[in-house]
């Protein structure tokens, strides 16, 4: 096993800081990027745990805001390492954790959500390469991404989740064009995507043609667990936010309003004490389901605290700061105003698969009870009501 | 804080399983003194947390959590709780080593004279004896030792048997873990130090295991409900397969996944050396263990009836059991409100306090 602090103390000796994106690339290069990945594409083999270690060597270096690079790292990145060729490997990996190359996710339609795989957007072979026809919607970040991964159908006569191919889309191609969506929040913090007669070659194609559901699976489960969210200090975070409300202005102080609190407070601590026993879980080598529970227990809590602020803030909580539409690109909980978090919240039960689907995921691949009976896994795609 | 269980840990559970489950027991019994005596014996468990010089094991509050978390899942009608955890760390902080001694051979059982639902005033000294009442107290009808918490500051050995002390009975709601009303009227006792740091520290540690015992409860509860949901047939399908149902029981997954990691880290918290049991994180561990473990045993209980049916509500099916002793716990060693009015305390949240001119 590598002795990853000595290579991380090394590094940070012999590497000047001064170019943020240069430095980076050297640190992809020595394998310090993420070393649980294999020597050569950022990583050393190591254990994920090690990965503690190297942050806290190279804690003050230059590093990527994780908001902006975090589709690229949470979900392309680790389903191009399992289903990507060596090539694709190579071509991606490297940009994408140096931030040097920011991704999206097309996946959803206005069709498709919750029914993810019964999406509608068609891949049409053309010569060594596929045409891609259709519309995605809750497109982060699409207006800066270089790269995609994107979920189309390529054979609408079979049953909807074996007609579908994962490819990487190649946001500057044309044919892609990117516009705003505004969200109750006022903001456009998501995008439409409309793609017409995109060609992407056949090397952008990411498993095998059918194989798509499959490759998208590796995506989502990632997904919950990045959104699920990092470590977190005791009291931080949202519940954080309406504790320091509750210490500084007297005006929101009542014995009722305390206990409601505290109800809070405790479940925050709870599920922050659930989301690190699944970093510890994961850190032994012993990935559970646990992720799940996080993901659900973090969107809750986060619309009941920010509902209860508005609450304790009374008349002032009748006011928002500004609804001028913008492009708001990163989420910001704690940063902005109270009206802003409560409705931002609104989104956090439907993200990422709604609360309702991780409830049957949860049901289902975790405690093992039988699946609602359903009519539309064995009919062709084309058959089904849209 | 390690929040997982240690390969150790494991086969403790392992042994305890195999044990618990080569017994049946009538649930109106109360007490099985056989397997008091195997746990004594086989397993050496009532005496994990004394120290090896006493003949006990010399193991931490993190390994009686774990057989806490067992005996709530086969809800053993034993006074583990009240001597092998609560009685012994009072005796541990006094110093006392005689019953303890005792305990860890399996001569002595302890009870601390206090009740169920948390401290009273004490009793009161009168001419070198004890006089007064005690209700509802937990693990003591068997005891043959009683520690009482008097009006001198100090905690007294008293025989249970001796003269001058009555133990009635009470009908418990919680038959499995039954409470009895004391009455000392001139009892001889002998004081063993003082009480008020060794009671406190009782209730933190208990406080903190019990949460262990109220995750196995829950276990036991969303286990049995998940089986059930599976093979019960109501309109040609598995009520299982219905999202009402489904949506439920991941709800009650997801609040028990929570309870593993938030008794983990309670029992990790007051598993260093007794005087620290007085500091606030372990007080805070043990307020927050009994805010989350306590409400979702009782939901994952009344989850377990209800989505069982008729048959939750019967007699004959052991689900009114677990209803009963999840319900009784959340109360017991202070119900989850007053766990987070400590709380908000310890983190300077209370709104009383915050108020106060400083």
């Amino acid at each position: 096993m590598p002795d990853v602090r000595a290579l991380a103390r090394a590094f940070r000796e012999n590497t000047p800081a001064g170019d943020s994106a240069d430095f980076l690339r050297k640190r992809f290069d020595a394998g310090l990027a993420w070393v649980h990945y294999p020597e050569g594409l950022g990583g050393l083999g190591a254990a994920r745990s090690q990965q503690a270690i190297v942050e806290e060597e190279l804690a003050g270096t230059p590093s990527n805001d994780p908001r902006r690079i975090g589709i690229g790292l949470g979900m392309a990145a680790p389903t191009i390492l399992r289903h990507g060729t060596d090539a694709q490997k190579q071509r991606f990996l490297r940009p994408l954790w140096t931030g040097e190359e920011l991704w999206c996710q097309l996946f959803s339609e206005p069709g498709a959500g919750s029914d993810l795989a019964g999406l509608a957007t068609r891949a049409v072979r053309d010569g060594d390469g596929w045409r891609i026809t259709g519309q995605k919607v809750w497109t982060s970040m699409a207006h800066h991404a270089r790269w995609a991964i994107l979920l189309a159908r390529t054979d609408p006569e079979l049953p909807k989740h074996r007609g579908l191919t994962y490819f990487v889309c190649d946001m500057t191609a044309p044919g892609v064009d990117v516009r705003p969506l505004r969200q109750l929040t006022g903001e456009a913090e998501f995008n439409e995507v409309f793609l017409t007669d995109v060609f992407l070659p056949d090397d952008l194609r990411l498993g095998a043609v059918g194989e798509g559901w499959a490759v998208a699976r590796t995506t989502l489960m990632n997904e919950r667990v990045s959104i699920g969210g990092g470590a977190t200090p005791r009291g931080g975070g949202l519940i954080g936010v309406l504790t320091d409300l509750w210490k500084t202005d007297p005006g929101v102080r009542s014995a009722a309003a305390q206990d409601e609190m505290m109800r809070l407070w405790v479940a925050a601590e709870a599920a922050r004490l659930t989301g690190e026993r699944v970093r510890q879980q994961l850190a032994a080598g012993e990935p559970g389901p646990e992720g799940s529970a996080v993901k659900l227990a973090f969107a809750e809590l986060a619309q009941k605290i920010t509902g209860l602020e508005l609450e304790l803030r009374g008349a002032d909580g009748l006011r928002h700061d500004d609804w001028t539409m913008r492009r708001g690109e990163l989420v910001d909980f704690e940063g902005r105003s109270p009206t802003y978090r409560w409705l931002r919240a609104k989104g956090t039960s439907i993200e990422g698969g709604t609360s309702e689907i991780l409830r049957n995921i949860i049901a289902e691949r975790v405690l093992g009870l039988p699946a609602e009976p359903r009519t539309d896994t064995t009919v062709p795609w084309r058959e089904l009501p849209r | 804080m390690n929040l997982l269980y240690s390969a150790d840990e494991e086969s403790l559970r392992d042994s305890l399983r195999a044990l618990l489950r080569s017994r049946s027991w009538s649930p109106d019994d109360g007490f099985d003194p056989d397997v008091w005596r195997l746990l004594t014996a086989e397993l050496g468990v009532t005496g994990l947390i004394i120290p090896e010089k006493l003949g006990g094991a010399g193991a931490t509050l993190r390994e009686a959590a774990l057989v806490m978390e067992e005996l709530g899942r086969f809800l053993a009608p034993v006074p583990y709780l009240g001597c092998a955890v609560m009685a012994t760390v009072a005796l541990r902080v006094t110093g006392d080593t005689q019953i303890l001694t005792r305990i860890a051979d399996g001569s002595a059982c302890a009870a601390l004279a206090v009740p169920f639902a948390g401290p009273l005033p004490p009793v009161s000294v009168v001419d070198g004896a004890l006089t007064g009442r005690v209700q509802s107290v937990a693990d003591a009808m068997v005891a043959d030792t009683l520690l009482v918490p008097a009006s001198d500051g100090g905690l007294w050995e008293v025989a249970a048997d001796g003269p001058g002390v009555v133990r009635v009975p009470v009908v418990s709601l919680d038959v499995t873990r039954p409470l009895v009303d004391l009455t000392f009227d001139g009892a001889p006792g002998r004081p063993i130090g003082p009480a008020d740091r060794a009671v406190a520290a009782a209730f933190t540690a208990g406080s903190a295991l019990l949460a262990s015992e109220q995750l196995g409860v829950a276990e036991w509860c969303l286990d049995t409900t998940v089986d059930y949901a599976k093979t019960r047939l109501q309109f040609g399908r598995p009520i299982g397969s219905f999202q009402a149902v489904k949506h439920r029981l991941a709800d009650v997954w997801v609040s028990v996944t929570q309870s593993r990691a938030v008794a983990r880290y309670a029992a990790g918290a007051v598993s260093g050396p007794d005087d620290d049991l007085g500091g606030t994180e372990q007080r805070l561990a043990a307020a927050l263990a009994q805010s989350h473990c306590g409400p979702a045993a009782v939901r994952a209980a009344e989850e377990c009836v209800q989505l069982h049916g008729g048959i939750g509500f019967t007699w004959e099916h052991p689900a009114h059991l677990y209803l009963k002793r999840a319900k009784t716990t959340s109360i017991a060693l202070g119900t989850a409100p007053a766990h987070r009015h400590a709380l908000a305390t310890l983190l300077t949240l209370d709104a009383a306090a915050l108020t106060e001119p400083s």
